[in-house]
């Protein structure tokens, strides 16, 4: 019987070691083929954006152009893969591994992540102009058609009988910016009275009958499912949902003022490095500021920063109040811990009395 | 119990004719309720799915499909389904051989860690991994240091899927097998067949619906799994996204339709497979 | 199994070939992943394990999950024993078809079934909007999480049954009959013994699976905090804040229930094969 034991132990070993090692051989054949294209400067390099979620249109254009710049410019070809999940999940993918040359998500706070874990050099969001944020957004309200419950600004959210759909944010990092948004109008109008501010947003929240667990979820909640009278969503989401579900059921509503909302990018120096991309890495970022770059964004409803673009989509892009995380909040390293993580004020909200 | 004991066996093998006997209108009321069961719990989701992916017409569909990611997707799936799904079966049979043809202490324990997977969020079943091959977990530097990757490559994926169907074919096996009971396996071992032979002559006629039934749940399940692969995918485009993050992709870029064409595409897929038991279980009956 | 008190071992080989294969690809596959869990590599501490173990919306998420995953778990096991007692003793034009689509719901993305269903059971969905004049609210609600969950289950029960049932021979059921027993007594006395321990098992498969269950949920529960918020979504969002303690925590408390609750299940089914005569 002991014999058996040994024979069942060895086979399972050998099993499991043959599987884990023809499924490691598949990929270190992938992996060669891009670490030759990595070393060389001539020829071809390849970068991996990890980016979020609804970026891909962007990005998909951006990269192409992207290209052929380079192209043009160092005679390199360059492919660039893509991937788009959750903000803050991409976040920890990259934390616990995946190689991206470069970052570009949806909060300064996940970046920050990667920082403290050494991969991204220290100052990354001062490394490009505007806090590293090459095009922005705001937070705005979607309607139904013709606007039927009169909803002009934040305190309208409030009102009686009024249903607001926004997703979860602790679940959602682009949510987070719809909270910091009402937090910093009901500040600005109850003389940066805090305890208001968050009575406000208590109230705000009184008035959310689902929670999606992210931004897509909470627009078929609000769209498809007919739940709500207004959606809170980045401008360039609820843009998109106008285009593809339905431009003659919804309304976008610009409020008063709202957060600037800031999309940041970074390179992710150790990858980088080691992949010996750097340089592309580097000039992939800054051409996003470029006239091409900007207009890229611009056509798939970002705000552009650049004045020339600026100008040209003036129409898309209605000027409101906006302020910035830093003016208001102090940066994400304060206003997540205040208001986000466990025991922060957004918990509160839904504490059992 | 005992009375099941010797009326098991070779002669199981069910014939149809013989078994519809119960009277008309039962069996019709039966038949009935789990018609509109069936339409109610699955089938009615299934038609939503296959409305949503032709809302916007042939055309989206077949372009969603033919999306050289989608593609790509698709092949990775597959692969994963057929490295994953035989390792679990060669596993599964083991496993409830040991447990049900013999005596031990601390049975009920090993079925339950077989089953715990299931208990296991996917989340967490993806989560385990990287804290094992992570950059931050066990093996993380070394691995790094040998630039070899698990996490966010095919490893990891094979891994993971392993992981949340690792109990089907145990868990279908074990309940049938233990029904069975040893004796026939016994008698043969008497007569003098030996080892393997008992177990494919012997054995293997007897549980081949458990059998059979364990894998297509396991491929199933295999191709369908998104929660504990999304953790440790990476979803890089075209190289570590599974058809069920293709979908996911899809869906958070408002392609509804597009999304729910790729769905359907898995649900093809496990269509085929179940055209394929259907072949097996005719060519069997012969 | 009374006859093998004769042979602890039996006559029947492979034993330790089978066994050790076992352990080890258990072991591999399964306890040494999970025991990354447990063996604090995320810096979890006993103070932070208290703290979100005792934490009340944790604690109201629990109830969630454990309530309507039961729920959904019972609710399956009567229906898979329908669907399966069924597809073995009857025929019917479409058998086939009937056969293969129970299998359907794994194949699907747990987030393509989770939208489906909202789809169905929201108020303006096909079975939401009959419900919603009653003031009864489907989705959005812990019955739509077990409507889910129930959805997501079912396959489990209906396998496990099936091939018991059709290894039962017809002829002890037939002879019961004969032998004047009714209908409805030749099942109970006779078959429903039978099927007992796979019932249990598809219950604890579909149960535990239920528990697990996040991608399908998070789109048909509306994850309000205290009322629909499942437990996976706290290890999601806890995730969400790089609080890998805290996640860690939530799941470990979650594994031991159903660890806890699988083990009861089984030594259940081993005693019921004992006793059932």
């Amino acid at each position: 019987m002991k014999k058996g034991i040994k024979k069942g132990v060895l086979l399972g070993i050998v099993v499991a070691m043959t599987a884990v090692l023809a499924a490691c051989g598949s990929d270190s054949d992938a992996k060669s083929a891009s670490g030759d294209s990595g070393g060389e400067s001539k020829g071809s390099v390849e970068l991996l954006n990890v980016s979020y979620d609804p970026t891909r249109e962007l990005y998909e254009q951006y990269n192409k152009a992207f290209a052929a710049y380079w192209e043009k410019e160092k005679g390199q070809k360059v492919t660039i893969k893509q991937s788009h999940g959750g903000s803050g999940k991409q976040s920890r993918a990259v934390i616990d591994g995946l190689e991206a040359d470069v970052v570009t998500l949806a909060l300064g706070y996940d970046i920050d992540a990667i920082q403290e874990t050494g991969l991204i050099d220290e100052g990354w969001q001062s490394e490009y102009e505007l806090n590293s944020s090459p095009y922005t957004s705001t937070i705005v309200f979607l309607v139904r058609k013709g606007n039927p419950k009169d909803i002009q600004d934040w305190d309208d959210l409030i009102k009686d009988g009024v249903e607001v759909i926004t997703p979860n944010p602790q679940t959602s990092g682009g949510a987070r910016w719809n909270y910091l948004a009402a937090w910093g109008y009901a500040l600005h109008n109850n003389n940066n009275d805090e305890a208001k501010a968050q009575e406000f947003v208590k109230e705000l929240f009184e008035h959310v009958p689902v929670l999606d667990s992210g931004a897509r979820g909470a627009t078929t909640t609000f769209v498809e499912r007919g739940l709500g009278d207004v959606l809170l969503a980045w401008e360039n989401e609820a843009w998109l949902s106008v285009k593809e579900l339905g431009p003659d059921k919804f309304d976008i509503v610009y409020p008063s003022e709202s957060i600037l909302a800031e999309p940041p990018v970074a390179i992710v120096d150790k990858n980088a490095n080691k992949r010996g991309t750097a340089e592309v890495a580097a000039a992939y970022l800054e051409y996003l500021y470029s006239e091409e770059g900007q207009t890229i964004a611009a056509e798939n409803y970002y705000r552009p920063t650049l004045d020339s673009v600026k100008e040209k989509f003036a129409d898309q892009f209605p000027e409101i109040k906006l302020f910035t995380i830093d003016e208001v909040f102090g940066g994400w390293a304060e206003a997540q811990p205040k208001h986000f993580n466990d025991g922060g004020i957004f918990n509160q909200i839904y504490a059992p009395k | 119990m005992a009375g099941s004991v010797p009326m098991n066996t070779a002669k199981a093998s069910v014939s149809r004719n013989q078994t519809t006997r119960s009277t008309g209108a039962v069996k019709w009321i039966l038949i009935g309720t789990a018609l509109l069961v069936l339409l109610w719990l699955i089938v009615l989701p299934l038609a939503v799915v296959i409305t949503e992916a032709l809302k916007k017409g042939w055309g989206v569909y077949v372009e969603a499909i033919r999306d050289p990611d989608a593609l790509s997707a698709l092949r990775l799936t597959l692969l994963v389904a057929l490295i994953t799904v035989p390792l679990n079966t060669i596993f599964g049979v083991a496993a409830a051989w040991a447990i049900t043809k013999f005596r031990f202490r601390g049975k009920q324990l090993l079925v339950t860690l077989i089953d715990l997977p299931f208990a296991v969020s996917p989340v967490i079943g993806g989560l385990i991994y990287v804290l094992v091959y992570g950059a931050h977990g066990w093996f993380g530097p070394w691995l790094q240091a040998h630039d070899i990757k698990i996490i966010f490559a095919l490893p990891g994926i094979i891994l993971a899927t392993m992981f949340v169907t690792f109990p089907f074919v145990a868990r279908e096996l074990i309940p049938l097998m233990e029904d069975q009971g040893q004796q026939e396996e016994e008698a043969a071992v008497t007569l003098g067949a030996r080892g393997f032979r008992v177990f494919w002559k012997v054995t293997l006629p007897n549980i081949k619906w458990g059998l059979l039934y364990g894998i297509i749940l396991c491929n199933a399940r295999a191709m369908g799994e998104f929660g504990a692969v999304s953790v440790v995918s990476g979803h890089i485009r075209g190289e570590t996204n599974t058809l069920p993050l293709h979908v996911e992709i899809l869906y958070n870029e408002y392609q509804f339709s597009a999304s729910f064409a790729v769905a359907s595409l898995l649900l093809l897929l496990a269509l085929v497979t179940l055209l394929l038991k259907g072949w097996f279980t005719r060519k069997s009956s012969h | 199994m009374m006859q093998t008190g004769v042979s602890k071992r039996g006559v029947l080989p492979g034993f330790g070939l089978t066994m050790g294969y076992s352990v080890v690809y258990l072991s591999l596959v399964v306890l040494i992943p999970l025991s990354a869990l447990l063996l604090n590599s995320t810096g979890l501490t006993w103070e932070k394990f208290w703290s979100v173990a005792t934490d009340p919306r944790v604690l109201a998420s629990y109830k969630v999950s454990f309530m309507t995953a039961a729920a959904a778990g019972l609710i399956d096991t009567l229906l898979g024993l329908l669907l399966a007692w069924v597809l073995v003793r009857y025929d019917f034009p479409g058998k086939r078809w009937f056969d293969a689509i129970i299998d359907l719901p794994f194949a699907l993305p747990t987030a393509v079934a989770g939208v489906s269903l909202t789809a169905i059971y929201s108020q303006n969905g096909w079975i939401g909007s009959w419900f919603e004049p009653l003031g009864i609210r489907l989705a959005f609600s812990p019955i739509g999480i077990t409507l889910a969950l129930m959805f997501i289950g079912i396959p489990f029960v209906v396998r496990t049954v099936q091939p018991v049932l059709q290894d039962l021979d017809a002829e002890v059921e037939e002879a019961a009959a004969t032998l004047g027993a009714s209908r409805f007594r030749t099942f109970w006395r006779v078959v429903f013994p039978e099927l007992l321990p796979p019932l249990l098992t598809g219950f604890a498969l579909a149960f535990s699976r239920g528990i697990g269950e996040y991608g399908s949920v998070v789109f048909i529960s509306g994850n309000m905090p205290m009322k629909t918020e499942i437990a996976p979504l706290l290890i999601m969002s806890k995730l969400e804040q790089f609080d890998y303690a805290g996640a860690t925590a939530v799941a470990i408390i979650l594994l031991t229930i159903s660890f806890v609750l699988l083990l009861l299940i089984n030594s259940l089914q081993r005693w019921v094969r004992k006793t059932a005569r």
